[in-house]
């Protein structure tokens, strides 16, 4: 049995002089964020500040239609074009298609081609100065012939993918159960908001390639779209990534379109251009985590085992397919939530609307699954008179369980664990208790949002309650995608005498360049300061993959390990000495030496991608919340004060920046949970500006308490599951569950927004009597017996 | 055009821009300080902010001819020499905190969060995490959870004390 160990991370942060190691929190001591000093100083460079002599602003032409025929493009004559390029599909040397999982996205839509959403591309600009550029897009006119849409993606027959999966006899079950309860959760959109905006540099080359700078999650990614959508071959096409601020997923995909219209631009004006976009822009126009419809049936016995899930998920994948079909899967892998049931039905589809393309974000599918699962738990413990920690005690996934693709969860499940660290830290249960009793008289309260009742002031106006969540997150790709993926990371001794990493891995925040060098070092037996990174250019460093999926730190992380240890025995073999006091004169007498490790599957793991059965995942990371909120009564807004998180991940690499991936996941999920929301007319987003799509500030975060719990994966060599996606999946559900403590209103509809929960509380006898006049009511759905 | 004098980072400057221009480009553009970030452009985000005789602005809202004889400051201008013990190389007490706490991650609200930092600290803030939360309010970061920008904040609080900085 793997062993479990949980550490309470202390803050407690000390100044320390540069290159100084900390005293070690996990094992060993950890560097200091290794491009920390540039970014402090401003030094670091990010996209838009890369000064490229000669370039031109490239803008991009959109849609204003949500369906529509783009019938013409019309230049104004009397504007001077002299001095600017436009480019349309016809200018397009390979194939008009953005490469990913379907060929359906044009990279711009063809006159007289099909408008599939707001926003979409239909021609691009290039000027060399700001004010000509403007003045140009103002002398572009678009005609369309509008077509009629869909938006409704449970009346969309457009289908981008279906699955099913089932294990035992869940009718039999049903009919067995004490009690069957029913449910339906409803998620929005949610903007990713990485802080810096899309932003590409093409650089036309002089053999009719190019080079392409820019913010960005996956090189080769973007390199596959260039050498598809130009016509270009491995070197022609050239991608570099800049200092990157932030992804989130957002700059998983999308980086593609933006790379392809700006290499467009620079072939046609035969000069770099620049694709920086703003604000309004990034908002309007880049991908969204998918809106979802999820529908739970569950039967229960009296003492709250699960026996049977019936579970239905329909996602809205957007206009165009993107990555739609692998969230859709991790959804549906993830539906039942982390629990022992063994009679399953989970079916999934996602459909395509009208809307401006949804595509990865932070927990890819799971998050919006999870708070449907966790809600409906937390309603179903409710309905039994059963604590929310009891009936989890009582369902959670142990060594030895099986999911519903009959996967056998033979170690590394840490559920229980964090589940009763996070109970612990928070007093969830002392805290209850205390709610539940002060809860009795809360009807005779009443509220200002009952028709007649005087506002409320002071400390009455608030309710406070406490809720609980948990989560599963699969680590790294599904099912056979890291076996296709094939990633190769390298691991490089120069001729003089350097070590250095080679990977397409990027660093955007979470910490990828100090934990990779950081882990070949411990194995070499030197200070991480002298392994070096090569940049993320695909002319230099190899395939590792995209860095997605919470896979750097657990499958990169684990071939450079493995190259580490090649290297360091072929020295040591050759000089007789430690790797550490001889590599150097190895180099210098044996020449450069480079080891290429390429991805093997792990060991006894098997999926079939057709019947959706086996090991969909090589390890699950878990992770369990408790958010304590303040509902004010009048105004319907929640305050987070606190959440206490739980996270196992395997092996921690580096506290610090662990800390910081549970934090601000928390923190993404509490925003989630709370204000964020994109309001759609027409297939446009409404609120596609900063000012009206809000996330969290510091005044709106609560205080975020950190366990980190190991779990090691033996899969690993150093033990380490996926981290960067986990704390996104849990927050939502613990937000509401507190929200639903304070309140005794459940709020199934994402985000839990003051006019939701001012609507749920007119709609609670139990708390105020409904408000006369409410425009609409929107009950949650009443658990059905 | 009109020329402007001002001080940026202690050194003079003229510049003969449009007196609209904003200060963000000014910066950026014309002076080659691209350390301070757009993130918005409309004064939501936080990421351009400066300070502006020691206050903190949003530089992406303030037309360069309001800064004419002002004095400047930008993330280019707190790395200083190290001048005690325990003072990492190039970086000021709270740049050095945010080092040390994981304050930054993807970095790109860092600039201003640490203008928005040492203006706190500068008006004689002390380490109360409510204070200095208040403090930052106006500058969005989605990485850290602002938890451990905070802390760092914070920690320059304690280790800045009886400093006068500037």
């Amino acid at each position: 049995m793997a062993e479990v160990t949980t550490r309470t991370a202390p803050p407690a942060p000390v100044l320390v002089e540069p290159g100084t190691i900390l005293p070690g929190r996990a094992r060993g001591a950890v560097p200091l964020r290794r491009e920390g000093p540039s970014k402090l100083t401003g030094a670091a460079r990010y996209t838009d500040d890369l000064v490229v002599p000669g370039a031109w602003y490239g803008a991009t032409i959109r849609s204003t239609d949500a369906r529509a025929r783009f019938s013409a493009l019309d230049l104004d004559p009397a504007f001077d074009w002299s001095s600017v390029v436009v480019v349309t599909a016809a200018d397009i040397p390979g194939e008009n298609i953005v490469s990913s999982i379907k060929a359906d996205q044009p990279i711009l839509v063809p006159l007289g081609g099909e408008i599939q959403h707001h926003a979409e591309p239909l021609a691009l600009l290039a000027a060399p100065d700001r004010a000509t550029l403007r003045a140009a897009r103002k002398a572009v006119r678009v005609r369309t012939e509008p077509l009629p849409p869909v938006f409704d993606p449970l009346e969309s027959d457009h289908v981008f993918a279906a699955y099913e999966i089932a294990a035992g006899d869940p009718s039999a079950a049903f009919a067995a159960a004490d009690l069957v309860l029913e449910g339906e959760y409803r998620v929005g959109h949610q903007e990713q908001l990485y802080i810096e905006n899309q932003a590409m540099i093409a650089v036309p080359e002089d053999d009719g390639g190019v080079t392409v700078t820019g913010s960005l999650q996956c090189p080769y990614y973007v390199h596959s779209a260039l050498k598809l959508g130009l016509g270009l071959d491995d070197r022609e096409a050239r991608v570099v990534q800049a200092e990157t601020g932030g992804g989130f997923g957002g700059k998983e995909e999308y980086p593609s379109v933006v790379a392809l219209h700006a290499s467009l631009l620079a072939g046609k004006a035969k000069r770099p251009v620049r694709m920086i976009y703003d604000r309004h822009e990034d908002i309007a126009a880049t991908t969204k985590r998918h809106p979802a419809i999820v529908r739970h049936r569950t039967g229960v016995t009296h003492d709250g085992r699960l026996i049977a899930q019936e579970i239905e998920v329909v996602m809205d994948g957007g206009a165009y397919c993107t990555l739609t079909p692998v969230v859709l899967s991790r959804g549906a892998l993830h539906a039942g939530g982390p629990y022992r049931c063994p009679n399953v039905r989970i079916r999934a589809r996602a459909t395509r609307t009208n809307t401006p393309p949804n595509g990865a974000f932070r927990g890819f599918g799971a998050p919006q699954v999870e708070f449907a699962a966790e809600t409906h738990l937390n309603r179903i413990a409710e309905a039994l008179g059963l604590s929310p920690l009891e009936i989890r005690r009582r369902n959670i996934y142990q060594l030895g369980d099986t999911t519903p693709t009959g996967q056998v969860l033979r170690e590394s499940v840490a559920a229980g664990e964090v589940l009763e660290r996070a109970a612990e830290a928070s007093e969830f249960e002392r805290l209850r208790v205390q709610r539940v009793a002060a809860g009795q008289d809360r009807s005779g309260t009443g509220t200002g949002a009952a028709s007649g009742s005087a506002l409320l002031t002071g400390r009455e106006r608030f309710a406070s309650g406490v809720g609980l969540a948990l989560a599963w997150h699969g680590a790294g790709f599904t099912g056979t995608g890291e076996v296709k993926l094939a990633s190769v990371a390298a691991l490089e001794l120069t001729g003089e005498g350097a070590i250095r990493i080679l990977t397409a891995s990027t660093e955007m925040g979470q910490g990828s360049k100090t934990i990779l060098p950081q882990l070949v070092a411990e194995v070499l037996g030197v200070p991480a300061e002298w392994v070096e990174a090569a940049a993320q250019d695909t002319a230099v460093v190899p395939d590792s993959g995209p860095t997605v999926a919470s896979r750097t730190s657990m499958v990169v992380g684990g071939l450079l390990i493995k190259a580490a240890q090649r290297l360091r025995a072929e020295v040591e073999s050759a000089t007789g000495g430690s790797f550490a006091a001889t590599y150097r004169d190895f180099a210098h007498s044996h020449g450069p030496r480079r080891i290429d490790q390429r991805f093997e599957p792990y060991p006894d793991t098997a999926f079939d991608d057709e019947t959706y059965r086996g090991d969909a995942y090589p390890a699950f990371s878990w992770a369990a919340c408790v958010a304590r909120v303040d509902v004010d009564l009048d105004t319907g807004e929640v305050l987070v004060r606190d959440v206490v998180a739980a996270d196992d991940v395997g092996r921690v690499i580096h506290p610090v920046l662990a800390e910081g991936q549970v934090e601000g996941g928390t923190l993404q999920a509490v925003g989630y949970a709370t204000i964020e929301e994109i309001k759609l007319r027409d297939g446009r987003y409404l609120n596609d500006r900063l000012a009206t799509y809000v996330i969290p500030t510091a005044l709106d975060a609560p205080r975020i308490t950190t366990i980190l719990v190991e779990a090691p994966f033996s899969g690993a060599p150093h033990g380490a599951k996926g981290l960067g996606e986990l704390p996104m999946d849990v927050g939502a559900p613990a937000v509401v569950a507190a929200i639903a403590d304070a309140t005794g209103a459940w709020i199934t509809d994402l985000p839990a927004s003051p006019e939701r929960i001012l609507a749920a509380l007119a709609d609670a006898p139990a708390v105020a009597p409904p408000r006369a006049g409410a425009s609409e009511p929107a009950p949650p759905p009443e658990p059905g017996r | 055009m009109t020329a402007y004098r001002f001080a940026v980072n202690g050194a003079p400057v003229e510049v003969d821009v449009p007196g609209m221009r904003r200060l963000l480009d000014v910066l950026r553009e014309d002076l080659a300080l691209n350390g301070t970030k757009e993130g918005c452009g409309e004064g939501e985000c936080g990421a351009c902010t400066v300070l502006l005789d020691g206050s903190p602005v949003d530089s992406c809202l303030v037309p360069v001819c309001q800064v004419d004889g002002s004095a400047v400051l930008t993330v280019e201008g707190l790395a200083v020499a190290p001048t005690r013990p325990g003072q990492a190389d190039g970086l000021d007490e709270l740049q050095a905190a945010f080092l040390v706490t994981g304050g930054a991650q993807c970095g790109i609200c860092t600039p201003g969060m640490l203008m928005a930092g040492r203006a706190y600290l500068d008006g004689g803030g002390g380490p109360d995490h409510d204070a200095i939360r208040e403090a930052i309010a106006g500058n969005l970061c989605r990485c850290t959870g602002y938890t451990k920008i905070v802390e760092a904040i914070a920690l320059a609080a304690v280790t800045n004390d009886g400093d006068a900085v500037r």
